[in-house]
């Protein structure tokens, strides 16, 4: 660790006071911007409210309605059938994919070029992301296109856009990269020899993968369910686009509540949805130590 | 690496299934982007899907007379938005590295801080938004961009910018600072001489990961920034109101910029990274 014993003309700040100054403006934001905003929901979930108002007064009918009504148990099953199957489909691709970069490429600089290609179009602009599918999967698009022509439907496919399926291929598209970064990311760690060990000692390359790498990729793997987790359960706007305004999810009856100025039912919603969140983040937590994970 | 090849220099079966499987998740990927980027160059009879009908530039013009079209106002959205994106830059980048230099040693709250950050990463977008906008709202304040759209922000910039410090940290060798101890240097004179130009490129990418993810954001912005819209606004709102190519010129153009930075960046770094191997090794 650093000493603090510098020239004894100078003022010397203690080492664990200069740290707590430096990450003083940091904690102010978080402070006043997530930890008293979050506070302020809280609060506001128990008032009163009639149109565009909420009263200082205790009103626990909005979290009765909230935590009985069969609506939000319909939007939650929603919300979880597009968790999971986006789950069971990126984990495995992210899994694979990764797995051929890391263990499979011989050439460095190709395998840089992949990642980067990978990589880039998460760095491009979520609505023009999503305007893309158009056409493709319009009902003119270029999928409807192909299969009228080889006579394989008789009328365009109206399913393929402004759907659940159009929203489930959004969010594969968009997350299966942090699946591919976080189980590259574990995988970089393991030291070629104990693949080499294995080979050596007569194991197969699917034993290799189930026993020994595996194991060893599942703290990354768990990071990118957690990325995954988030985006899906607090998504508002690939569902709004992609589902055409049909499909109706947590988050998007927040959106409709907070469009109708009906603040304490939002905000009891909100409360709930982040008690989910959170209990899946930290039951995620358990499989990794996000700052081991970072380090080499 | 590439631990399959060492033995034997045959590919195995699984090596042309795994190469397929990649190719098809790239084919995914790029698809949807290559149609938009073709369909923007569509004839000014064309549609939003194939056949092109002619090669023009007309939605491009279209795009920048601004007029008709159910075109809001895009270049003072895209105005807004670069203003945005360049102040909670520069502040991610300070506060974060900042931040990250407190995590070399033990200290206080070091906890809290950062299990804060993971909070502030993992909450829904829309949760933070609604927070942020109540509180102004609360106590009697407008939201403005300057104010709670900048601040809204920096919930979503800062937590990647101090993991971005922590990876940077955790390759930083001590030895060299206590080095610089050793010879007499001042806490400034550490920074500036010995822990920055190390942390450099690292710091580059906080700036920019800053710079694009403000620039993309609308969950948390959407409900802060007050009066007018951010470009991703913007277009979500064209989305629904024009149907017809112009929209593609907008994605085009929008990657042209984004990708420039990127790779504007990835110079920068490289030159860096280039300069301090030569004057290692000289």
């Amino acid at each position: 660790m650093l000493s603090s014993q510098t020239s004894p003309s100078r003022v010397t700040i203690p080492p664990k006071l200069a740290s707590v100054l430096q990450v003083t403006p940091m904690a102010l934001v978080f402070l006043a911007l997530v930890i008293v905003p979050l506070g302020l929901i809280f609060v506001v979930s128990f008032l009163d409210y009639n149109f565009a108002q909420v009263f200082p007064e205790l009103y626990l009918e909005t979290w009765v309605d909230v935590l009985t009504s069969d609506l939000t148990l319909a939007l939650y099953l929603k919300t979880f059938k597009f968790l999971i199957i986006v789950w069971a489909i990126t984990a495995p691709l992210g899994f694979a994919i990764a797995y051929f970069l890391a263990f499979h490429l011989r050439s460095n600089w190709l395998r840089t070029l992949l990642v980067t290609a990978i990589a880039i179009p998460f760095w491009t602009s979520g609505p023009i992301r999503m305007v893309s599918w158009v056409p493709l999967l319009g009902r003119e698009g270029v999928v409807n296109q192909a299969l009228l022509g080889a006579g394989v439907i008789d009328e365009p496919l109206g399913w393929l856009m402004y759907s659940e399926f159009a929203v489930l291929v959004a969010y594969v598209q968009m997350l299966t990269m942090p699946m591919i970064a976080t189980a590259l990311n574990s995988m970089a760690k393991i030291p070629p020899s104990v693949i080499q060990a294995a080979q050596d000692a007569g194991a197969s390359e699917w034993q290799i993968v189930r026993d020994i790498i595996f194991p060893l990729v599942r703290p990354g793997l768990a990071i990118g369910t957690i990325i995954v987790t988030t985006a899906i359960m607090g998504d508002v706007v690939m569902v709004k686009f992609m589902g055409g305004s049909q499909v109706n999810t947590v988050g998007m009856s927040i959106i409709t509540d907070l469009n109708a100025f009906m603040y304490p039912p939002a905000a009891a919603k909100s409360i709930l949805l982040l008690v989910v969140v959170l209990s899946i983040v930290v039951s995620l937590l358990r499989f990794a130590d996000i700052r081991k994970e970072l380090r080499n | 690496m590439s631990s399959y090849t060492r033995t034997s220099r045959k590919r195995p079966l699984s090596f042309y299934l795994l190469a397929g499987l990649t190719t098809l998740f790239l084919i995914y990927v790029y698809a949807p982007m290559a149609c938009l980027y073709i369909l923007s160059f569509q004839g000014p009879e064309g549609g939003m899907s194939f056949p092109m009908v002619g090669w023009s530039t007309h939605w491009f013009q279209t795009l920048f007379s601004g007029e008709g079209q159910g075109l809001g106002d895009v270049p003072s959205a895209f105005q807004r938005s670069i203003r945005l994106a360049a102040c909670t830059a520069v502040l991610t980048l300070v506060i974060s590295v900042t931040a990250g230099l407190a995590y070399r040693r033990k200290f206080p709250g070091s906890g809290a801080v950062f299990y804060a950050a993971i909070a502030s990463m993992v909450l829904p977008g829309i949760f933070v938004g609604f927070g942020i906008a109540l509180m102004f709202n609360l106590l009697g304040w407008q939201v403005n961009w300057f104010t709670s759209g900048i601040g809204a922000q920096l919930t979503w910039t800062l937590p990647f910018g101090l993991l971005i410090m922590f990876i940077v940290l955790g390759r930083f060798r001590s030895s060299y600072e206590e080095a610089a101890v050793d010879l007499g240097a001042s806490a400034s004179q550490r920074f500036r001489w010995v822990i920055l130009p190390i942390i450099l490129p690292g710091v580059i990418g906080i700036a920019m990961a800053g710079l694009t993810s403000s620039y993309e954001e609308t969950a948390r912005t959407s409900l802060n920034v007050g009066m007018g819209n951010t470009m991703p606004m913007e277009v979500m709102g064209l989305l629904n109101a024009a149907s017809t190519p112009v929209l593609f010129a907008i994605g085009t153009l929008t990657t042209l910029i984004s990708f420039s930075l990127i790779i504007l960046s990835l110079v920068v770094v490289s030159q860096l990274a280039k300069r301090r191997s030569m004057r290692t090794n000289a």
